[in-house]
């Protein structure tokens, strides 16, 4: 019985920190049709970022959380400006990850270059040590604060995407972009406000997640895949699909490491392949925006 | 341009490589192969960086030969790729001795090489027992799981410790770690309660350390491999509450390495292991190497046990150079170091004989918090560990 209630919440915070650092690229690929596969990388660099605020500056941990994803998303804009802008829609799907995928590898070896290749680690306040104790099991602070803004996430992104005006052009752009410029909406702001909430939820899962994925130069390289498999499971662009997906895979993740340790990585990429080929669009196929 | 002016241009150019090639008869160069680049890049920083502080210190010259090292970048764990770069720096390079190696695959994949070309391998970190055991040409300056993990368990039996958990990562040494501590603490009369082998890839550790408690274990035996995964580890061993429970942590010294302390932060505190080099380590010869390594590089952060394999590495070649006197023979060479002791930064040390592995002192640490920066201080000290690991069960 205690096994099962860990392999819950262990699975359920597992599983919100991959949605937080996935919900971006999901946004940007749902949305914008870009695979950004140099999403991993503005995460890390905004990890970099508060890594730096809190232990160069000695800043509190929540103004180097703002400030990461104000600089991250200042950064990047005008990457949006002179690339993304050309890759825009799903026709050439190649030149997008072949510009995203040298972007990473430019900013993996520029980070290594600016703060080298040991590890950082963003110190955490003491409201966030510590633990508290759910039912009969205690779990670190820290977790309980990721799956609270987790699912301020999911609320928010919902909230921001059907229900304000915001939302309704973006859609109405994305299904019609002709259509929706002949209406008198101006697309291209709307792509880049976009760019800028995908990159400020990577660069806010990338500090949030410092925990469980260590920040290293690699970072953007090595986890990767981990997000686009949640994306893939999620459905691009759907926010609860992708929330679903996340505590699937972070459940059953977690499941195999209490039960069957020695099987590694198993039951993730198994759960992957029975997922997609159940459903090969993703969970709530359709509804994507 | 005439004929016999181009011939004359020829025969200049000729003689010019002839003389080149004459004036360096006397270097011996030795090939370092190891990563510069790439996640584990600052090993290959630090096996250079030890290398240059021993050629500071005892000049570049060994019985009227220079020495020079030749780096080669691997930048992660390439058997096939770690056999091509040998055989450049032999045919193209014309090495006189191999070096290097941070993964034991890489160690494995020249064995044919070496022996082929009759040349000495310095092994400055591959830490499997077995590699030794494959070519008559390799030397190891670092240390083995085995080495570490013996002593550690007997420690932990006598600590009146009856009930231990295992947690390695799946993979060559993370299972010899595994088998030496269960062997070794089961003859002392302990009982490993739980052997949990984690992926490598594993990024959350609550779910093994919810496996440890239920166990029932009063203390743990982990081995990871330095970098992300002890980060998250120890982490995970002390916001799962239990290090506040009163479970014991210990494990071989890569879990502590110096570069990673700061990042560790107070999560570290309090974890026990055995391990052949501390920068903490209380000698003259350790504090001149430090001294020297500030002076080259300005810190000495960095500076770990992967230094002074390094730095022994370099030690043991230069007594190959003077024993074959300039010569390159592999096996001369090797013979010459046998049963060679000496007094490096981590204490005695003396190669063995049969496995041609370094016998020495295993020191049991604790890291804690000394003025301000985390320290993995020596508490007692285990003289004369052989490689335990060295045909082990043959």
């Amino acid at each position: 019985m205690e096994t099962l209630f860990g392999i819950v919440v262990d699975g359920v915070t597992y599983g919100m920190i991959l949605f937080i650092i996935s919900v971006g690229l999901s946004v940007t690929l749902g949305l914008m049709r870009v695979v950004n596969l140099a999403h991993g990388a503005f995460a890390m660099v905004a990890g970099y970022v508060a890594s730096y605020a809190a232990q160069g500056l000695g800043l509190p941990y929540a103004v180097g959380l703002v400030a990461a994803i104000l600089f991250t998303v200042l950064a990047t804009l005008p990457l949006e400006k002179l690339l993304y802008r050309r890759i825009y829609g799903s026709a050439n799907e190649l030149a997008q990850v072949l510009l995203t995928i040298g972007l990473t590898f430019v900013i993996v070896a520029g980070i290594n270059y600016l703060f080298g290749p040991t590890l950082k680690r963003i110190p955490l306040p003491d409201a966030l040590l510590g633990t508290v104790a759910i039912g009969p099991k205690s779990i670190p602070v820290h977790r309980a604060f990721v799956i609270a803004m987790g699912a301020a996430t999911v609320l928010g992104l919902w909230w921001l995407l059907e229900r304000t005006d915001f939302g309704i052009k973006l859609r109405a752009a994305v299904d019609d972009p002709n259509m929706a410029a002949a209406l008198g909406i101006r697309t291209e702001r709307l792509y880049t406000a976009t760019f800028a909430l995908g990159t400020g939820l990577a660069a806010l899962g990338g500090v949030l997640g410092a925990e469980l994925l260590p920040l290293e130069p690699y970072y953007a390289i090595r986890y990767i895949v981990l997000f686009l498999a949640v994306v893939a499971v999620g459905g691009a662009g759907n926010i609860l699909g992708l929330a679903a997906a996340a505590l699937a895979l972070g459940i059953v993740d977690t499941a195999g490491k209490y039960l069957i340790p020695s099987f590694g990585e198993f039951f993730f990429y198994a759960a992957l392949i029975l997922i997609l080929f159940r459903w090969p669009h993703g969970f709530f196929q359709g509804r994507a925006a | 341009m005439s004929g016999t002016f181009r011939k004359a241009l020829l025969g200049t150019a000729f003689l010019c490589a002839l003389n080149a090639g004459s004036a360096w008869a006397d270097t011996i160069k030795v090939g370092v192969i190891a990563p510069f680049s790439g996640p584990f890049a600052t090993v290959g920083q630090t096996f250079k960086q030890a290398i240059e502080v021993y050629q500071a210190q005892h000049g570049k010259t060994v019985a009227g030969n220079t020495v020079e090292f030749v780096y080669k970048d691997l930048d992660q764990a390439n058997p096939a790729q770690s056999k091509a770069l040998a055989q450049e720096l032999v045919v193209k390079e014309k090495v006189g001795y191999l070096a290097g190696f941070f993964f034991t695959p890489d160690a494995l994949a020249v064995a044919p090489l070496i022996d082929e070309a009759n040349i000495p391998c310095v092994i400055f970190n591959a830490a499997t027992s077995a590699i030794t055991e494959k070519s008559p040409r390799y030397v190891r300056t670092s240390f083995t799981l085995w080495q570490n993990t013996v002593p550690l368990a007997e420690h932990v039996a006598k600590q009146g410790i009856r009930k231990v958990a295992t947690a390695v990562s799946d993979y060559g040494p993370g299972i010899d770690g595994e088998t030496a501590f269960k062997q070794t603490f089961e003859k002392s009369g302990g009982k490993v309660v739980d052997s949990i082998r984690m992926p490598l890839k594993s990024t959350d550790f609550a779910p093994f350390m919810q496996r440890i408690k239920d166990s029932g274990a009063e203390a743990i035996y982990a081995f990871l491999p330095a970098g992300p995964t002890t980060l998250g580890f120890a982490r995970a061993f002390s916001d799962t509450g239990l290090k506040a429970a009163g479970i014991k942590f210990f494990g071989p010294g890569d879990i502590t390495q110096e570069p990673d302390l700061p990042v560790l932060g107070d999560a570290a505190v309090g974890i026990t292991t055995t391990f052949n080099y501390s920068q903490a380590h209380d000698s003259d010869l350790n504090r001149r190497f430090l001294a020297k390594h500030r002076e080259l590089f300005g810190a000495s952060d960095i500076v770990t046990f992967t230094s002074v394999g390094a730095y022994d590495g370099a030690h043991v070649i230069y007594r190959m150079v003077e024993a074959t006197g300039g010569k390159s023979d592999g096996a001369k060479a090797v013979e010459a170091v046998k049963g060679m002791a000496w007094e490096s930064p981590r204490g005695p040390v003396r190669i063995d004989p049969e496995s041609r592995h370094v016998t020495q002192t295993i020191y049991l640490r604790v890291t804690e918090r000394k003025d301000g920066r985390l320290q993995n201080t020596e508490v007692a000290g285990f003289p004369d560990q052989p490689d335990y690991g060295f045909k082990a069960g043959k």
